[in-house]
């Protein structure tokens, strides 16, 4: 095990400028750099003596729509030898094709590939960039932030049609998503109610001035 | 004249008994030599990750149980050390004791299952039926625990749900005395049986760079001789203070895997005996009421435990804004838990590592120039359950 501020001393130092930024949190170190950079760095850290990052854990997206550069894409590194764990992130828009580190480490395949189904961040020079997760023939990426919890469509066993169909999503009662720091001011589909009968509101309003 | 030869595609799955779940696999056959395998998978997607961002830290624990069935609260405790973290909560050490016993409950839970079931798969039906009768007993503990044999939904952060009850030690320290006797029998029947050696030495072997390229970890990166246990290497709660080995293969084989897998019951077996006999008297939680729930009598006395009772179990509590990646040693392998938080009630986001996902990943690499008829042995030595696989 090797002390985790050499390490990080050890990567700023040898890639200099590449390296936005780097923090120590939670006994991890965490990088952040720009996504031209990808594979240089990867291929640093896992090819180098005193790195050595030879395993990749997992990659994941964050979603933040209401930034310009929406998605967060975080890479899990651990190497064996020096017992340490890297997250490596960088920030994109949402029409940014990024490289795919299918070349440095083959288990990023599937990775990429539910990244791709799950979010719709486009890998360049990915061997196999199919949907993996989601039934043949979805559409949408399911795990950004506006789509709905509850999906757009639903499956169901047609008797007429004598197959599995497709139709829009029908509840008996809405999801329900309480705002608990404010209570009283009721949850959001109780507010998109009563913004209907807001003519009706507007009268009792009258009414309670003429009073 | 050269003869013509075509290739077959076969559909193996999804609803096949030794695709171990819901598995479709596209086979490329030549004759009965495997060119090329495409697993196809997510028939058990069931967006874990999208509710756990709808849902309160405390009300996403159940979630955690669902993804691998078979050894439940070994994932709950990744997703309850992230949020200690987080929260920088400490955990009481009777707490960290019943915690890790029941991990390796777990661990033994599902190494019960992989080994009896790739014996069914090579052909082998007895094992499977003396282990299920004592997965049977280990679940009654995790029955008698949290009231529930498998979706326990027993870990918190800061502790468990509740104190052991009455007995159950005692029981526990019971079958950890004649369960090694039962893997001897197991053994017995799986370890020099002509038709399980011929089925599984020299199938399915995986190479140290091969078990790191693509990111093994657990049974399958030790079966190929890398020793590397993340209750060792970066342990958790109270595996510090136990004394266990790493079990580690020679080959990478299917053979050498199950061999892993039976000594690492053995040492879940000795852990759980640790335990036990260091286990003491105390809380069980964490003593923060803001994070733990009151006990019932004082709600009924103060009116400060009912506020905190309320907002527990309406808002939940708040995790400040951070970001955290913890693993623990499940019986499959490393599973993670990638959690952020905003300062809110929910996770803002909450990536879950399967060990499977990169293990059936490999799938293709590892069948390719085998027979058919090792298909469901690499399978089954591959340790999936789809729960996890597809979450």
């Amino acid at each position: 095990m090797i002390d985790l501020n050499d390490l990080e001393k050890k990567i700023n130092s040898e890639l200099t400028t590449k390296i936005k930024k780097s923090e120590i949190k939670h006994n991890q170190l965490y990088l952040y750099i720009d996504h031209e950079d990808l594979i240089d760095v990867s291929l640093f850290i896992k090819s180098n003596e005193n790195t050595k990052f030879r395993q990749l854990i997992d990659i994941t997206v964050v979603d933040y729509p209401e930034n310009n550069k929406r998605f967060k894409i975080v890479y899990l590194f651990l190497s064996h030898e020096f017992n340490q764990r890297i997250i490596l992130s960088y920030l994109i828009n949402e029409k940014e094709v990024i490289p795919s580190l299918t070349s440095i480490y083959p288990s990023a395949n599937w990775m990429e590939r539910e990244v791709f189904d799950m979010y719709g961040v486009k890998f360049k020079d990915h061997p196999d960039l199919r949907r993996i997760l989601t039934d043949y023939g979805f559409e949408g990426y399911p795990l950004r932030k506006d789509f709905p919890l509850t999906g757009h469509t639903e499956v169901r066993y047609s008797e007429d049609q004598k197959k599995v169909i497709n139709e829009p999503v029908k509840l008996e009662q809405n999801y329900r998503n309480f705002d608990y720091e404010s209570p009283w001011e009721g949850t959001q589909y109780i507010k998109e109610q009563s913004f209907k009968d807001k003519s009706s509101e507007q009268s009792i309003k009258d009414n309670d001035k003429k009073n | 004249m050269t003869k013509k030869t075509k290739t077959l595609n076969l559909n193996f799955g999804p609803q096949h008994p030794a695709a171990h779940g819901v598995l479709r696999l596209i086979l490329e056959l030549d004759g009965e030599v495997i060119e090329k395998a495409d697993p196809h998978i997510g028939l058990l997607h069931r967006g874990t990750e999208k509710l756990i961002e709808n849902k309160t830290y405390m009300q996403a624990v159940p979630y955690f149980d669902r993804l691998d069935y078979v050894a439940p609260m070994n994932q709950e405790h990744a997703f309850a050390l992230a949020i200690e973290k987080i929260l920088k909560i400490d955990v009481p050490i009777r707490a960290q004791f019943i915690r890790v016993m029941f991990c390796e409950i777990g661990r033994i839970l599902s190494h019960i299952l992989n080994v009896t079931t790739q014996a069914l798969d090579v052909g082998a039906l007895t094992p499977s039926l003396w282990g299920f009768e004592e997965r049977e007993t280990l679940m009654t503990f995790y029955e008698r625990a949290s009231g529930s044999r498998l979706h326990a939904n027993y870990f918190r952060a800061g502790g468990v749900h509740q104190d052991l009850p009455r007995g159950l030690e005692e029981d526990i320290a019971k079958f950890c005395q004649t369960f090694p006797k039962i893997i001897d029998d197991l053994e017995t029947l799986l370890t020099d049986n002509r038709i399980f050696k011929q089925r599984n030495v020299d199938i399915g072997i995986v190479s140290k760079q091969d078990a790191l390229d693509y990111s093994f970890s657990g049974v399958m990166i030790r079966g190929s001789g890398i020793a590397w246990d993340l209750r060792k290497t970066q342990p958790y709660d109270c595996y510090e203070q136990l004394e266990f080995k790493i079990p580690v293969g020679k080959n990478g084989d299917c053979y050498d895997r199950y061999l892993c897998r039976i000594e690492e019951m053995r040492e879940s077996v000795s852990i759980i005996k640790q335990c036990l006999s260091k286990m003491t008297r105390g809380p069980i939680k964490s003593n923060d009421g803001k994070i733990s729930p009151p006990k019932k009598k004082d709600i009924k006395q103060s009116m400060e435990a009912l506020i905190h009772h309320f907002k527990l179990f309406t808002e939940g509590y708040r995790v400040p804004k951070d970001e955290i990646y913890t693993s623990v040693e499940a019986p499959k392998g490393e599973f993670g838990v990638y959690l952020i938080s905003d300062g809110s009630s929910k996770p803002y986001k909450c990536k879950i590592r399967a060990p499977g996902f990169s293990h059936l990943q490999a799938m293709d690499y590892l069948i390719k120039g085998h027979m058919l008829a090792d298909v469901p042995a690499v399978l089954g030595s591959l340790d999936i359950v789809f729960g996890e696989v597809d979450r």
